[in-house]
């Protein structure tokens, strides 16, 4: 199972509480994984990304075991650890404004 | 008893605010959605126990929420809002060409005669419409495609459809206004559109009469006398007495004709309120002191309503969709500020008192009258 940390205004939505655990088949890319949980959670479409798989939105932020995988490319596998499941994939609200 | 229901949006979240026909004691519920902007909200007139909200934030975009029980829960519908065809470009601040994008949901205008059917008005400026309860959306693309639409540029909030009317004696009549592009008119259910300016002048656009380009604020209709409208401009208070063939300006006696919302009394086609603002650099009240001031003549001749709001030290601006009347016998009328409260009156403008007074920045203020 792959764990997802979602932003706090994100679990309100879909009114989820902690860690999300997700199943993912195949190759365990950020593109996999968000697609899954937005087919579990639908009214999170349109909030990580543009619709239909669009581009990540300017100020939400995707980090693994202490990386930065925001501009990694969408299809590229994520880190054996997320995959595993021993390390969350992090959505991340970007620290803006004041 | 009738009763009435005020759909607050703020900055920071929803609130319902409930009271019995009295007016005087006032249930407050919320806040919905809490951390995020709520710029609208509206009940369906065929179902009111149906409201819609957008709701939204600079991260994670658009969401519409919808009640089924007046307000009590709440669940997103759809919230994809992709324009129809070539989006092409309208005028960026500095006058270059950029292309259209979408940005939030300013307003949501339920049509009369069904709970399902309901209209988005959005930035950048475009107009939306719902069959399915808000499940899904589609342009009706001929606003944002009308031949006019490449110099439109965006006011300083953004090029947003702020303003949807429909008219309820002419079926397909509806208007739209948009910032900075001016009133809009069509008459076949939103397919085609015709600029409806003649007789604004706005200084500081390059032809001050020009067809598109003027910033209006916000438009007002009395069901009964749909030939006639109102509307704050960012200057100039203006009315028509054609469906938008010409306006002419109205502003009178008002101590500054700059303002964001107008409103009509729910019973008398010639009673209008307005909120005088001191200026587009002063966001705020003439004189630190908060006036309604209301024409019971159609306009021109205007006088300022006091009794019960702050005369000293008052510097919140009230905006453009954060004012409505209730349709009670003693019609009601209801705004809410930048400071977090929202004022209501029970005598048609007489006297106020607030409701709230300690919300996040109100950015919109409709009211439901039930039985």
């Amino acid at each position: 199972m792959i764990r997802v940390v979602l932003p706090a205004h994100l679990r309100t939505l879909a009114r989820v509480n902690g860690e999300v655990e997700l199943p993912v088949e195949g190759e365990v890319t950020q593109r996999a994984v968000l697609d899954a949980l937005e087919a579990r959670y639908p009214m999170l479409c349109g909030t990580i990304r543009g619709h239909d798989g669009g581009p990540r939105r300017a100020f939400v932020r995707f980090f693994a075991c202490e990386q930065d995988l925001s501009h990694e490319s969408p299809d590229a596998p994520l880190p054996a650890a997320v995959a595993a499941g021993t390390e969350p994939y992090l959505i991340v609200g970007a620290m803006a404004g004041g | 008893m009738s009763r009435v229901r005020v759909l607050v949006g703020t900055r920071k979240g929803a609130f319902v605010l409930n009271a019995d026909g009295t007016r005087d004691k006032w249930d407050v519920s919320g806040p919905f959605f809490p951390g995020w902007e709520i710029y609208h909200m509206a009940g369906s007139s065929a179902d009111p126990d149906r409201l819609f909200a957008s709701q939204s934030s600079g991260w994670f975009g658009q969401i519409i929420q919808r009640s089924d029980d007046g307000g009590a829960t709440w669940e997103p519908v759809g919230n994809e809002f992709k324009y129809d065809g070539a989006t092409g470009t309208h005028q960026w601040y500095d006058g270059t060409p950029h292309p259209w994008e979408f940005a939030r949901v300013w307003h949501l205008e339920p049509a009369p005669d069904d709970p399902d059917t309901v209209y988005a008005g959005v930035e950048d400026a475009g107009l939306f419409k719902s069959t399915d309860g808000g499940q899904h959306w589609a342009e009706l693309p001929g606003l944002r495609t009308h031949r006019s639409g490449p110099s439109w540029q965006p006011g300083a909030g953004g090029m947003c459809l702020h303003t949807i009317i429909l008219d309820p004696a002419h079926p397909g009549r509806m208007y739209a206004a948009i910032s900075a592009a001016g009133a809009f008119r069509s008459d076949d259910h939103g397919q085609t559109w015709e600029p409806v300016n003649r007789g604004l002048r706005s200084e500081g656009i390059p032809d001050e009469d020009a067809e598109v380009g003027h910033c209006v604020h916000r438009l007002a209709m009395h069901p009964a006398r749909p030939e006639v409208l109102y509307m704050q401009k960012h200057w100039d208070v203006m009315r028509t007495d054609d469906a938008a063939g010409t306006w002419h300006e109205i502003s009178g006696n008002l101590p500054t004709d700059f303002g964001f919302p107008i409103g009509v009394h729910a019973h008398e086609p010639d009673t209008v309120y307005v909120v005088p603002i001191t200026s587009d650099s002063h966001h705020f009240p003439p004189e630190g002191k908060l006036r309604v001031y209301r024409s019971r003549t159609g306009g021109d001749d205007w006088e300022a309503l006091t009794h019960g709001l702050p005369q000293e030290h008052c510097y919140v601006n009230v905006l453009r969709d954060a004012l409505a009347v209730d349709s009670l016998e003693d019609c009601g009328v209801y705004f809410g500020t930048t400071g977090g409260q929202v004022y209501a009156s029970a005598d048609a403008g007489d006297s106020w008192a607030p409701i709230v007074r300690d919300l996040p920045a109100v950015l919109s203020v409709e009211v439901q009258t039930l039985s």
